[in-house]
C-alpha cells in the first residue's frame, strides 16, 4: 500500500462523495459547490498522471470559467431551493438505484480486463531536461502536438467558440422594443397580404 | 504506481453518477451540472490512457473537449435564460409544450 | 508502514516544509506591515500623521489591529447559510496563500554554516537509522518549480473568485449579492486581460516555469528585463498588466463594489471580526501575489548588476523591486478617485482586451522577427 495508492482512494471518494452530492442537493447552490468539487480533484488526479498542463486547465478553464458561469447565472435567475410540486413520474426515482448498480456492474466487468497494461516506466523530470517537449505532459509536448500535427480540430474549436459566442448573446438577450415593433408590423404586414379564412368562407357560403 | 483498472473504475463510477443525475434531477440547471460531470469522466479516462501508453494525443483531445464543453456551456446556460424568462419556472417537467 | 515513507523522498518533503514555514512567516509580516505601511503612506500623501502612536513611529499597529479583531465580537446573522458565510473568508484566503510555492525569491545562495548544520542533520539521520545524505551548502531560495509554473498562480487566482461570490450570496442581503456579483464580474473580466497581456512576455521567454523566466533575463549587467525587450510590447504589455492587476485585486480606482460609500462594504458586509480580518488578509496577500508576479515576469525578478558575485544581493533586488509595487499600489490609492461600475467594464471589455490581444500580434511579429 503506498503512498501513491492512498492518496488516490483519498481523492477518488471525495470525488465520489460531491459527485453523489451534485445529483442528490436540492439546492443549486450546493450542486454547483459539489461539481466544483469533483473538478478539483480530478485535477489533482491529472497532476498524479503527469498531465500538468490539463490539470492546470482543468482548473482555470472548468472550475475557474465554467462554473463561475454556472453559479452567475443560479444567482442571478435567484432559484430557490426545488419544491417537487408535479413530479409526473415517481416511480422511476426507485428505479434509478438498481440500475444505477447493473450499469456499473457492467463497466467495472469490462474495464477488469484492462489488467494486461504494463505500469509504465516514471517519466524524467521536465526541469532538469534539455528538451521539455519529449516529456509528457508538458506544455511544450502538447503545443508541439497542437500546432504541428491536430492543427485542424484546433482551429476548428476556435469557429466553435466564436460561434458559441455570438449565439449566447444572441439568446441571452432582452426583447429590445425595435424587436418587438418589428415583430408587430411583420405580422401587421402578413395578415393584410393573406386575409383571415373567415372572409373567404363566407363569400364562398354566399 | 496505481493501476490504470482503478482510474478506469473511478471513471465508469463518476459517469454512471452523472447519468444518474440527468435521469432523476428536475431542476434544468442542475441536468447542465451532471452532464459536465459525464464529460469530466470521461476526460479522465482519457488522461489516464494517455499516460499509460504514453502518448500526447489523449491530453489533447481532453484539451480539445475542455473547449467544447466551455462553448456547450455558455449556449445552454443562454437558453436556459431564454427559458427562465419565458417560463418562470426552471422545472423540466414543465417544459413539455413546444407553445407557452 | 515504513514502505510508505521510503516511497516518498522524506527528506525533500521535509526540507520544503521548513521553507514553506520560513516563507509564510515572512508573507504574513508583509501583508500585516503592509497594513500599516498604506495607513502611514496615505496619511503622508493626505498632509497628515499616520499611526505613530503603539511602539516606536507606531510599527507595533499591526499587532494591536490583530488583537483588536480577536477580541472583537462575532456576529453571525441569523438568516444566513452557516456553513457557506463561514467557508467563504476560508475559500479566498488559502488560495491566495498557496502561490506562495512558486515565488523565486532568489538565485542559489550559499548558506552561511550550511556545511556543519548538513553533516549534524547526517550524523543524526545515521544515529536513528535513517540513511540521509543533505546537502545544505547552497540552497534554492524557492519552494518549487513547476513546468507550469505561472499556469498554477492563473488558476489560483481563478479559484479565489468563489469565495467573494459565495460570501456575499451566504450572507443573505441585497447589498452582499450585488457587491459579491461585481466584484466577482470585474475580477473575471480583468482576469482575462491580464492573462493575455502576459503572453507577449511569454514569447520572450519561451516557457511557463517562473524560475527560468527570471534566469532567462539574466545579462546586460542584470539589466535585461522583459519589460524592454520586443520593445514596445514589453511596455504595453506591463501596462495592460498593472492596470488589470489593481483591477483584479479590487484596489482604487476599481474597487467600487467595496467602497464605503456604495453598496455599504459590498461582499463582507456581514461580517465581523476575524472572518472580516480573514478577507482583508486575503486581499494584501493578493496584492503580493500579483506584485511578486510583476516582479518576475517584467521586471527580472531577482537580477540585477553583481548578482553573480553576491548572490544574496539577488534577494535584496527582488524585496526592493516587491516592495516598489507596493507602494504604487498605495500611491494609487491615495492619488486617483475611483470608477462608476461600468465605466470600469467598459473600460475591461472594450479598451483593454483588444490592446491585449494587439499586443500579443504585435509581439509576435517582433518576436518571429527579432527572435
Amino acid at each position: 500500500m503506498e503512498f501513491a495508492h492512498i492518496l488516490f482512494l483519498a481523492l477518488a471518494s471525495l470525488a465520489v462523495v460531491a459527485a453523489f452530492n451534485v445529483i442528490l442537493q436540492r439546492n443549486p447552490i450546493y450542486n454547483a459547490i459539489g461539481l466544483i468539487t469533483v473538478l478539483c480533484c480530478l485535477a489533482a488526479l491529472f497532476l498524479t498522471l503527469n498531465a500538468q498542463f490539463i490539470s492546470a486547465m482543468q482548473i482555470i478553464v472548468y472550475a475557474g470559467a465554467i462554473m463561475v458561469l454556472f453559479v452567475f447565472v443560479i444567482m442571478l435567475l435567484n432559484i430557490r431551493s426545488e419544491e417537487s410540486v408535479t413530479d409526473r413520474q415517481k416511480y422511476l426515482k426507485w428505479l434509478a438505484a438498481p440500475l444505477f448498480l447493473a450499469l456499473l456492474g457492467e463497466v467495472i466487468a469490462v474495464v477488469r480486463h484492462v489488467e494486461r497494461f504494463q505500469p509504465p516506466a516514471p517519466l524524467p523530470s521536465a526541469n532538469t531536461m534539455n528538451n521539455p517537449e519529449a516529456v509528457l505532459g508538458t506544455v511544450e509536448s502538447i503545443a508541439h502536438g497542437m500546432f504541428t500535427d491536430y492543427v485542424l480540430p484546433f482551429e476548428a474549436t476556435s469557429v466553435l467558440i466564436l460561434m458559441a459566442i455570438v449565439g449566447s448573446m444572441l439568446l441571452a438577450r432582452r426583447e429590445k422594443k425595435e424587436d418587438i415593433e418589428r415583430i408587430e408590423q411583420a405580422l401587421a404586414a402578413q395578415e393584410a397580404e393573406q386575409p383571415i379564412v373567415e372572409d373567404s368562407e363566407e363569400e364562398v357560403a354566399a | 504506481m496505481v493501476p490504470l483498472s482503478w482510474y478506469l473504475a473511478l471513471s465508469a463510477v463518476l459517469f454512471t453518477i452523472g447519468v444518474v443525475g440527468v435521469l432523476i434531477q428536475r431542476n434544468v440547471i442542475a441536468l447542465f451540472m451532471c452532464i459536465e460531470l459525464m464529460l469530466n469522466a470521461v476526460n479522465l479516462s482519457l488522461v489516464a490512457f494517455s499516460r499509460f501508453h504514453n502518448d500526447v494525443t489523449g491530453q489533447l483531445f481532453v484539451f480539445i473537449v475542455m473547449a467544447v464543453a466551455a462553448a456547450e456551456a455558455a449556449v445552454g446556460l443562454a437558453i436556459i435564460i431564454s427559458l427562465f424568462r419565458n417560463r418562470e419556472t426552471l422545472n423540466v417537467d414543465e417544459a413539455d409544450l413546444l407553445k407557452l | 508502514m515504513s514502505s510508505l515513507f521510503n516511497s516518498i523522498d522524506l527528506q525533500y518533503v521535509i526540507g520544503s516544509l521548513v521553507k514553506i514555514a520560513v516563507f509564510w512567516i515572512f508573507l504574513m509580516l508583509v501583508v500585516a506591515y503592509m497594513v500599516y505601511a498604506e495607513r502611514r503612506v496615505l496619511a503622508v500623501i493626505q498632509n497628515r500623521l499616520g499611526p505613530n502612536r503603539v511602539g516606536w513611529q507606531g510599527l507595533l499597529q499591526p499587532f494591536a489591529d490583530l488583537i483588536k479583531f480577536i477580541f472583537k465580537e462575532d456576529i453571525i446573522p441569523l438568516a444566513v447559510n452557516k456553513w457557506l458565510y463561514i467557508a467563504a473568508p476560508v475559500v479566498v484566503l488559502i488560495p491566495a496563500m498557496m502561490v506562495l510555492i512558486v515565488y523565486p525569491f532568489g538565485p542559489e545562495v550559499p548558506l552561511p554554516f550550511g556545511a556543519e548544520i548538513g553533516s549534524a542533520l547526517n550524523s543524526l539521520g545515521s544515529s536513528l537509522g535513517f540513511d540521509w545524505s543533505i546537502n545544505l551548502t547552497t540552497i534554492n531560495l524557492y519552494i518549487t518549480n513547476f513546468n507550469v509554473g505561472l499556469l498554477y498562480v492563473f488558476a489560483l487566482t481563478g479559484l479565489g473568485i468563489y469565495g467573494i461570490v459565495i460570501g456575499g450570496w451566504s450572507s443573505n442581503s441585497k447589498y452582499s449579492l450585488l457587491g459579491g456579483l461585481r466584484s466577482s464580474a470585474q475580477m473575471i473580466s480583468y482576469e482575462l486581460a491580464l492573462s493575455l497581456s502576459v503572453v507577449a512576455v511569454l514569447i520572450q521567454a519561451g516557457t511557463l516555469d517562473l524560475v527560468k523566466i527570471v534566469e532567462g533575463q539574466s545579462g546586460w549587467f542584470g539589466l535585461k528585463w522583459n519589460i524592454l525587450m520586443l520593445f514596445p510590447a514589453g511596455l504595453i504589455a506591463f501596462g495592460i498588466y498593472l492596470v488589470s492587476a489593481i483591477a483584479e485585486t479590487n484596489r482604487v480606482p476599481f474597487d467600487l463594489p467595496e467602497a464605503e460609500t456604495e453598496l455599504v462594504a459590498g461582499f463582507h458586509t456581514e461580517y465581523s471580526s476575524l472572518k472580516f480580518a480573514l478577507f482583508f488578509m486575503a486581499e494584501y496577500v493578493n496584492m503580493t501575489t500579483v506584485s511578486v508576479l510583476a516582479t518576475t515576469l517584467f521586471l527580472g525578478g531577482w537580477q540585477g548588476p553583481f548578482v553573480d558575485r553576491y548572490p544574496w544581493l539577488g534577494l535584496l533586488y527582488f524585496l526592493l523591486k516587491v516592495f516598489f509595487f507596493l507602494f504604487l499600489y498605495i500611491w494609487v490609492r491615495g492619488t486617483l478617485p475611483r470608477f462608476r461600475y461600468d465605466q470600469l467594464m467598459n473600460f475591461g471589455w472594450k479598451v483593454l482586451l483588444p490592446t491585449a490581444l494587439f499586443n500579443i500580434i504585435l509581439a509576435s511579429v517582433l518576436g518571429v522577427l527579432f527572435l
